[in-house]
C-alpha cells in the first residue's frame, strides 16, 4: 500500500479560488513531508454532476475520498457556488486555512500508516 | 455590456430589507457594491466595505449594497436571508434586493462583490474590487478609498479600473 494519500481537487469555473486551493494544497503537501503527492483535479461543470458527487462548492478537496472539512451534521446542499471556509482566526475564506489542511493531511498519513501495519 | 469610466450610470430605485426604496443620487459620491450572502469572496470583503462606508459617511459618500443572486437557486441569498443579515450585523449601508437583476444587468456586473464608484453626477469614476487580496485584511479596502478620495479631491481614480475578483453573479435561468 502505497504511503501517500490520494487527494483530489474539485473545482467549478464560477469560482476563482481554484489555484489559490491548488497552491496552499501543494505547499501544505511540501509541509507535511509528501513533495511528491498527485493532485488529481476534476472539474464539475452542471448542477446533475455537483449533485452526482456530493459537492458542496468550489473548491472541494477530498482526501482518501473523503471531505476533512465536511460540517457535522447537515452542511449546505450540493452545487455550483463558491464554497464558504473559516480560518482559525474567524475569517470567511474561499479555501481552507493552511494549518486546517496540514492536519487534514497529517490524519490521513496516520490512518493510511495506521492501516498498511 | 458594461459602462465606461466617465459615463453615466443608469439610475435606479430599489427596496431595501424593510422595503424603502433608494436611489444612488443626491449624494457628492455614491458606491455602488453588488455583493450577497453567499458568496466567500464578498463575506471576506464585507467588513472592509463596511469599514469604508463608516468613515466615508460623513463626507458626502453613500454607500448602496445591492444583492442580485437568484435566490430561487441559491436561497441564502432571499430577501428573507438579507433580513435576517442585516438584523444580526451592523450594518453601515441599506442592503438591496435588485429581484429582476436589472439593475445588475444594466451596470455589468459580474461577480460580487463588483463595486462602482459614481460621482455627484452619477457618472461612473470607478468600478472594480475594493483592493488587491480577498485575503489580506490590511489592504483594507484600499483601491475603493483611494478612488473615493481622488472623486472627493476632483481629480480621476487612477486606475479607474481594476479585475474585479469574487463569485460569478447568479442568474436567473431563462
Amino acid at each position: 500500500m502505497s504511503p501517500i494519500p490520494s487527494i483530489e481537487l474539485l473545482w467549478w469555473e464560477g469560482c476563482p479560488s481554484t489555484e489559490r486551493a491548488a497552491e496552499a494544497l501543494r505547499t501544505a503537501l511540501v509541509d507535511v513531508g509528501l513533495p511528491d503527492a498527485e493532485i488529481r483535479r476534476r472539474e464539475i461543470r452542471t448542477e446533475e454532476e455537483a449533485r452526482a458527487a456530493g459537492f458542496p462548492g468550489s473548491p472541494t478537496i477530498l482526501i482518501e475520498g473523503r471531505d476533512p472539512f465536511a460540517p457535522q451534521g447537515e452542511g449546505e446542499p450540493p452545487g455550483l457556488t463558491c464554497r464558504v471556509y473559516r480560518r482559525r482566526d474567524g475569517r470567511v475564506s474561499p479555501i481552507p486555512d493552511p494549518d486546517d489542511l496540514r492536519e487534514a493531511l497529517r490524519r490521513a498519513l496516520a490512518d493510511r500508516a495506521e492501516v498498511s501495519k | 455590456m458594461s459602462i465606461e469610466i466617465g459615463a453615466q450610470a443608469p439610475a435606479f430605485g430599489l427596496p431595501d430589507t424593510e422595503g424603502r426604496r433608494h436611489a444612488p443620487d443626491g449624494e457628492v459620491a455614491t458606491v455602488v457594491v453588488f455583493t450577497c450572502n453567499h458568496c466567500p469572496y464578498a463575506l471576506a470583503w464585507q467588513e472592509r466595505i463596511a469599514n469604508a462606508a463608516r468613515d466615508y459617511a460623513g463626507r458626502g459618500v453613500r454607500f448602496l449594497a445591492i444583492n442580485p443572486n437568484d435566490a430561487e437557486r441559491y436561497p441564502r441569498d432571499s430577501l428573507e436571508a438579507m433580513r435576517a443579515r442585516v438584523a444580526a450585523e451592523d450594518w453601515p449601508m441599506p442592503y438591496l434586493r435588485d429581484e429582476d437583476q436589472s439593475v445588475a444587468r444594466a451596470y455589468g456586473a459580474k461577480v460580487t462583490p463588483d463595486i462602482f464608484v459614481l460621482d455627484a453626477e452619477r457618472r461612473l469614476r470607478y468600478r472594480g474590487a475594493p483592493d488587491g487580496d480577498w485575503d489580506d485584511p490590511a489592504q483594507n479596502a484600499a483601491w475603493l478609498r483611494a478612488a473615493l478620495d481622488a472623486v472627493l479631491a476632483g481629480r480621476d481614480p487612477d486606475p479607474p479600473e481594476t479585475q474585479p475578483v469574487g463569485c460569478s453573479i447568479k442568474w436567473k435561468l431563462g
